[in-house]
């Protein structure tokens, strides 16, 4: 655990935990809310904006790409109320339609514009590249107070510590407003809370902490994260609080197990080449799922009879 | 434009051809399948179900290189991730059932995870044998470059059959996509015909992988449906609306990606349905927006021709800019705002019809007709001549304007 492990497998971790945490936290609302799969939309939306915002700026630089997801996940979430509401068509279908239509969009305009020079791809979208975001200028732990071994880490790695740490205000300032409307929506407005704006912010928010997630672990890390997580919480708890504390820790043990598991994982078992820790993440919180699903104290319906 | 044409008549060489056969037979078998389970609201189980093959690909893949064969016989890759499509559904209706998550959170976690599972399976076999592995990735997103005659008789066949066990079932199928609870009171085995149309929905997902990809063949199952829907209110048209609609997507999506090169079929294909799918949003008859925004303007015409003529009849002066445009419009009233002899006339029988009316909702004890009055239905159309004889009597004969109501 010494220089190696700073160098190659520290920065990655943390990225892929804050990463995690980021999406977590607001997926904790939206699965109460069933929303769940706004998080998968919103992923699927994000290849057409980095695109979009390729061309547009022609080169591939964070700040236009993040931009350009961002609005797609907008122009997504916009386009999805507006077909349910001018067509009378089921969320579901409604959403189904956007997102497929938008992300085939962005394949055809990769497709027809020349990448072949930048590294943008759809296999990249999907998969991220966690293991390549090294941080090459640490020798070992003292670099962590190394001004110039800090000012090497890799870009994604503050920026998605700014999207976490505003993910965390935002849920914390927020706190009662969302907790109200998410469990009743009536009662909030009664309250003369702006229902509308909150479920609003929230889908924005998911939408931000998707794309800076996405930006350094693929969109396959940002769909479970949005859902495992606060999925496995919710059998473990019977309150919000606690479920919220249990996503978090479920999402910190996926991300540190998944990205050890994928790096290490083969070396055990005799082979010489580590797996996609995108990937292995998501698996680790399917598992962690499972588990939950299966053995969690309160994974049965309130009323239901506890079957055999 | 003439590439196009050709590929349009089949010309364009013998792989497009056979193509865009199989994209419009397998356009037809998602676009039926998927009827059911737009109309059972499932639409987006189908995402779980695609994602969920990867890792049956994977799998499949490394299992018959073990065996010595060759890995990319896509006979044996379907069935492979036929295999893992099908636990990724049994997990979705597991969670569901089992647990207090709803199925939507569920959809997500199957995806999410099995798809995972996918991509690290993908780098194993990156791994594995290099070279050999080359075009698995491409079931992501289809790939019709490389398609060999016995995959496209593969697609044919199995989008062929997928169609017949859809007509076979249809009546059963509609009956719990539209009351699963009558359905079952009338013996119908629900749960079990609920697994027939996912068996059929995962069927027409594993055909399409080679040519749509994992990713977008759930845009063949819902647009074509939701598409559909625009043009018909009766179930058993729709699945033949729906069916033809991705059968035309497929086919011209094939054809038009074959016409020029960088058009991926899969994406093109699903554009192609998107487009069909805005087209009916606007311009559909009964559903669409054009036709929503014509009635509204109508129904205010309406009401604004009635409320304009009342005002006329209780000499009322007009102010709202619509009102006067309709009733000048109707030649009702001159340009100065006054009333022509037609608007007086007009005037005095709206006045008469909403009299009757106060009448018959003052004595008239049915409240099932009283309780028609809208404002705008015309009392002959509600209550009998008789009856309306009865009111006016009442109320006396019709009377000129000026002599009060």
């Amino acid at each position: 655990m010494g220089s190696e492990f700073v160098m190659f497998s520290l920065t990655p971790m943390l990225i892929g935990v804050l990463a995690s945490v980021a999406c977590a936290l607001p997926g904790n609302f939206l699965i109460l809310r069933r929303q769940a799969l706004i998080g998968d939309a919103i992923s699927h939306v994000v290849l057409p904006g980095i695109v979009v915002a390729f061309l547009l700026t022609g080169v591939v630089a964070a700040i236009p790409m993040l931009l350009g997801a961002a609005g797609a996940a907008v122009v997504a979430v916009v386009l999805i109320e507006a077909i349910k509401r001018l067509g009378r068509i089921e969320p579901g279908a409604a959403m189904g339609v956007t997102f497929t239509t938008l992300f085939a969009g962005g394949v055809l305009l990769l497709e027809q514009s020349d990448t072949s020079s930048v590294h943008l791809d759809v296999e990249h979208a999907l998969m991220g590249n966690l293991e390549s975001l090294v941080w090459l200028r640490a020798t070992d732990w003292s670099s962590l107070f190394d001004p110039w071994a800090l000012a090497g880490v890799p870009e994604e790695l503050p920026r998605i510590a700014v999207v976490c740490a505003g993910v965390i205000l935002l849920t914390l300032v927020f706190w009662r407003w969302l907790k109200i409307s998410t469990f009743d929506e009536g009662f909030a407005q009664a309250l003369g809370l702006p229902v509308g704006m909150i479920g609003m912010g929230l889908v924005i928010t998911a939408a931000v902490a998707a794309v800076a997630a996405f930006d350094a672990v693929g969109s396959i890390i940002v769909i479970a994260m949005f859902i495992c997580p606060p999925a496995a919480a919710r059998m473990m708890t019977n309150g919000l609080e606690r479920q919220v504390w249990w996503s978090v820790l479920f999402a910190v043990v996926a991300a540190v197990l998944g990205y050890v598991l994928a790096g290490y994982g083969p070396l055990w078992l005799g082979g010489d080449n580590a797996v996609s820790a995108a990937g292995m993440i998501a698996t680790v919180s399917g598992v962690i799922l499972a588990l939950a699903c299966a053995f969690g104290p309160h994974r049965a319906r309130v009323g239901a009879r506890a079957e055999a | 434009m003439t590439p196009l044409i050709e590929a349009l008549l089949l010309q364009a060489g013998y792989n497009a051809a056979l193509v865009a056969v199989g994209a419009a037979l397998l356009g037809f078998a998602a676009g039926a399948a998927g009827t059911f389970l737009f109309l059972r609201k499932r639409a987006l189980v189908s995402d779980a179900v695609a994602h969920a093959t990867l890792p049956g690909v994977g799998l499949a893949f490394i299992a018959m290189v073990w065996l010595g064969g060759d890995g990319r016989n896509l006979l044996g890759l379907l069935a492979g991730s036929a295999v893992t499509a099908g636990i990724g559904l049994l997990a979705v209706e597991w969670m569901t059932r089992r647990t207090r998550l709803s199925e939507d959170a569920a959809i997500g976690a199957v995806l999410s995870v099995f798809f995972g599972l996918g991509i690290v399976i993908l780098t194993v076999i990156q791994t594995m044998s290099s070279g050999r592995q080359a075009g698995l990735e491409s079931f992501l997103l289809g790939s019709t470059a490389g398609m060999l005659f016995q995959d496209a008789i593969v697609i044919a066949v199995g989008g062929s059959l997928a169609v017949l066990a859809t007509w076979v079932m249809r009546r059963p199928m509609t009956l719990v996509a539209f009351d699963a609870e009558y359905a079952a009171a009338s013996g119908v085995n629900v749960p079990g015909i609920d697994r027939l149309m996912m068996a059929l929905v995962m069927a027409v997902t594993v055909i399409g992988l080679k040519i749509v990809g994992l990713i977008l063949i759930v845009a063949m199952l819902i647009i074509p449906p939701v598409t559909a829907r625009f043009w018909t209110e009766r179930s058993q048209s729709l699945i033949w609306y729906a069916g033809g609609i991705g059968a035309v997507s497929g086919y011209l999506g094939a054809a038009l990606s074959a016409s020029a090169p960088d058009l991926p079929t899969g994406p093109i294909i699903v554009l192609v349905a998107a487009g069909l799918f805005l087209l009916s949003l606007f311009l559909a008859p009964a559903r669409g927006v054009a036709a929503a925004v014509f009635r509204h303007r109508r129904f205010q015409r309406k009401v604004h021709r009635r409320q304009g003529l009342l005002a006329l009849a209780r000499q009322e002066p007009i102010h709202d800019e619509l009102t006067l445009r309709v009733l000048r419009g109707e030649g009702l009233i001159r340009a100065d705002g006054v009333a022509t002899e037609t608007g007086r006339a007009q005037a005095a029988k709206i006045a008469r019809d909403e009299r009757r009316w106060d009448v018959a909702r003052e004595i008239h004890q049915d409240t099932g007709l009283t309780g028609r009055y809208d404002g705008l239905t015309p009392i002959e159309d509600v209550f009998a001549p008789d009856e309306i004889a009865e009111f006016d009597s009442r109320i006396g004969g019709p009377r000129a304007i000026g002599e009060g109501l």
